[in-house]
């Protein structure tokens, strides 16, 4: 499958982009009948309960912290308080209440900053697949670029100098606002998905516009815009629509990971990777304040990777081919 | 030989434009970089640094003096208020060897425990042992390194006592105890990628031995044993390589977020205390350090790649 060598660190991920490849017999083949399994049932249950828990419970709840701290229900965990079986954290907050908020800032950063990722990486991709030499090589540098530093590293950088407290000449600080920082978050890491993105749409823009029916389109007298738009993208979008998924997931935990170094979501708002910044001074004391969000993470990310494979696999998306 | 020219030439611009975003991150930041940089001091005070970091002078010729002290091994100043000054490069001297020890540790305990399960689920692929490997490795990779950390620090460090989970002994010192202290930082480290480099392992293992020549191997009546690891192995292990690139890059990230966890003074703390107290100096050199490193990785990768594939070291390379 790998005819030339990887010229750059940019063409390797395309071969990540598919663990599966061919296996003849195996169980990763195309099913003749396309039913969903039931493991794809149970990540887009999991996913929807996400959804409607992330939009519902914070409107249908009231944070009574005070009230249950009074109650004396703070740092009761897991299923120590009847009718509440996910507890509360040291503030009296309900834990089902933050993982609600939680997730909805956790999937506001993903899916804003993949389809910011899709929207730019996915067009400069069309672009650089489908007109190819000089647009293609300028464009390709530019991914390279991008692709040179560390994508943890690059959203780590961009978020420290677009959103971090800023101290005027007198010494006082100005810490950014919440939705100050949730945006940037967005733009961040947004942009480290560009060059990824767009590589996968190119690749697959290559192969598929040197298909008749574009040439047809062609010598019909579309223009370049229509043929890209109507004939190339419709063809492309399933594997963009693939990776996408696997990029919802890894922004999840990018996420995370930029909580844990203090550049992740900023209070009032909660995202899971914030939660477990937070609690993680608490980690002896109140493990499950900590463990409730990684479980969040984990199933969240299992599912998506998931749904990703099947999409891939039902669509028969190859990238190898570049 | 022209292939290779053009391929340095493609190195220089790549590193040369890295370098110019490192520079221009500090002066992206809103505001005036030199009170971003000192903090507070008197209009004086502030207008020595600015002189000292030549932000009286247009911006190309800033880039210049930065990049040829780069050049020369000079990160600049590190800032602690108006008056205080330390060197850059002795900061990250002392913590980058800190942080390649341990994603040396994590890079070994992958190769070590995902060629053999790689091997072992290929050549059992479709039984209870492959499905197991291969859903393991599933789950395994949806769990992020932090978690594992976490997971890890609480269970192996606080409850049970078997590790240190915390802070980091050098290795002249005490080396059993500077092992004792690597162990869970790079198995966090280690699970996801072990996972995913075992996952790829598998699938072209897979299709590897569907090939004739295994078929042949086996006619002559070699063991099976010496086909896996003498036939197969070699052309399956391309794909790591060309994986390992982007991997590596996750690593890096991933060694960021493990040492802030585990306290390990290596280049993520240095990056964690650059963005806490606003040194942006530092956090300038520490981006372009780890993006220069991560690209000789990936050339390196490269290298390797024509060395194994004996097919790619006369072939044309196509760009």
């Amino acid at each position: 499958m790998l005819a030339s060598s990887p010229n750059t660190i940019a063409e390797t991920e395309l071969a990540l982009e598919h663990p599966e490849p061919k296996e003849p017999g195996s169980r990763w083949r195309r099913p003749r009948r396309q039913r969903l399994g039931i493991g794809a049932w149970f990540a887009i249950g999991w996913l929807l309960l996400v959804l409607v828990g992330a939009t519902l419970i914070p409107m249908l709840m009231h944070s009574n912290a005070i009230a249950n701290a009074e109650a004396g229900h703070s740092s009761q965990g897991l299923f120590k308080v009847p009718g509440h079986p996910l507890g509360f954290d040291r503030n009296g907050n309900e834990m089902l209440l933050l993982l609600a908020k939680g997730a909805r800032s956790s999937l506001l950063v993903s899916v804003g900053a993949i389809t910011f990722g899709l929207l730019v990486g996915g067009s400069l991709g069309l672009i650089a697949g489908y007109f190819k030499r000089g647009v293609d090589g300028a464009l390709s540098t530019f991914f390279n670029v991008l692709l040179a530093i560390p994508q943890f590293v690059l959203a780590l950088s961009l978020v420290t100098v677009f959103a971090s407290t800023a101290i005027d000449s007198t010494g006082n600080q100005h810490p950014p606002s919440s939705g100050r920082r949730m945006l940037v978050l967005i733009f961040a890491l947004g942009v480290v998905t560009i060059p990824i993105l767009a590589r996968i749409t190119r690749a697959n823009t290559l192969q598929w516009s040197q298909r008749e029916f574009v040439m047809a389109a062609r010598a019909q007298g579309a223009t370049n815009f229509r043929t890209m738009v109507r004939e190339v993208l419709p063809n492309v979008l399933p594997a963009m629509f693939s990776i996408a998924l696997l990029g919802i997931a890894v922004v999840v935990v990018a996420e995370g990971g930029l909580s844990i170094l203090g550049v992740g979501v900023l209070s009032p708002a909660v995202s899971w990777g914030s939660m477990i910044a937070i609690s993680r001074a608490d980690l002896q004391t109140l493990p499950y304040e900590v463990l409730e969000p990684i479980v969040c993470i984990f199933f969240t990310v299992l599912s998506l990777n998931f749904l990703g494979d099947v999409v891939r696999a039902r669509f028969d998306v190859r990238e190898s081919a570049i | 030989m022209r292939a290779a020219l053009r391929r340095v030439v493609q190195l220089v611009v790549v590193l040369l434009c890295v370098s110019f975003f490192s520079f221009a991150l500090l002066s992206l930041a809103p505001g005036d970089p030199v009170t971003a940089i000192v903090g507070f001091g008197s209009p004086a005070q502030l207008a020595k640094v600015r002189h000292q970091l030549h932000f009286d002078r247009p911006f190309l010729e800033q880039y210049w003096s930065w990049l040829s002290g780069l050049l020369h091994g000079d990160l600049g100043n590190q800032y602690f208020g108006p008056t205080g000054v330390q060197k850059v490069s002795t900061s990250i001297g002392q913590s980058l060897p800190v942080s390649l020890q341990l994603m040396a540790y994590a890079m070994i305990l992958t190769i070590l425990i995902a060629i053999p399960l790689g091997v072992l689920a290929a050549y059992r692929s479709g039984t209870f042992i492959d499905k197991a490997i291969n859903t393991t490795a599933f789950g395994a990779i949806a769990l992020p390194d932090f978690a594992l950390a976490l997971i890890l620090s609480y269970w192996v460090g606080v409850k049970l006592h078997w590790l240190p989970s915390q802070s980091y002994v050098h290795p002249t010192d005490d080396f059993v105890q500077h092992l004792r202290h690597m162990v869970l930082p790079a198995v966090s480290l280690a699970v996801g990628q072990i996972a995913a480099y075992m996952r790829l392992l598998r699938s072209d293992m897979i299709a590897t031995l569907q090939e004739d020549f295994i078929l042949m191997a086996k006619a002559k009546g070699i063991t099976n044993r010496r086909i896996l690891w003498r036939h197969a192995l070699r052309p399956s292990s391309l794909t790591l390589l060309t994986v390992a690139g982007l991997n590596v890059g996750a690593l890096i990230g991933g060694t960021v977020v493990i040492e802030v966890i585990f306290q390990i003074p290596g280049m993520g703390t240095l990056l964690y205390t650059a963005i806490a107290e606003r040194q942006y100096v530092m956090l300038q050199s520490l981006v372009v350090v780890i993006a220069v490193a991560y690209v000789l990785v990936n050339v390196f990768i490269d290298i390797l790649y024509n060395v194994l594939d004996p097919r790619l070291r006369h072939a044309r390379v196509i760009t």
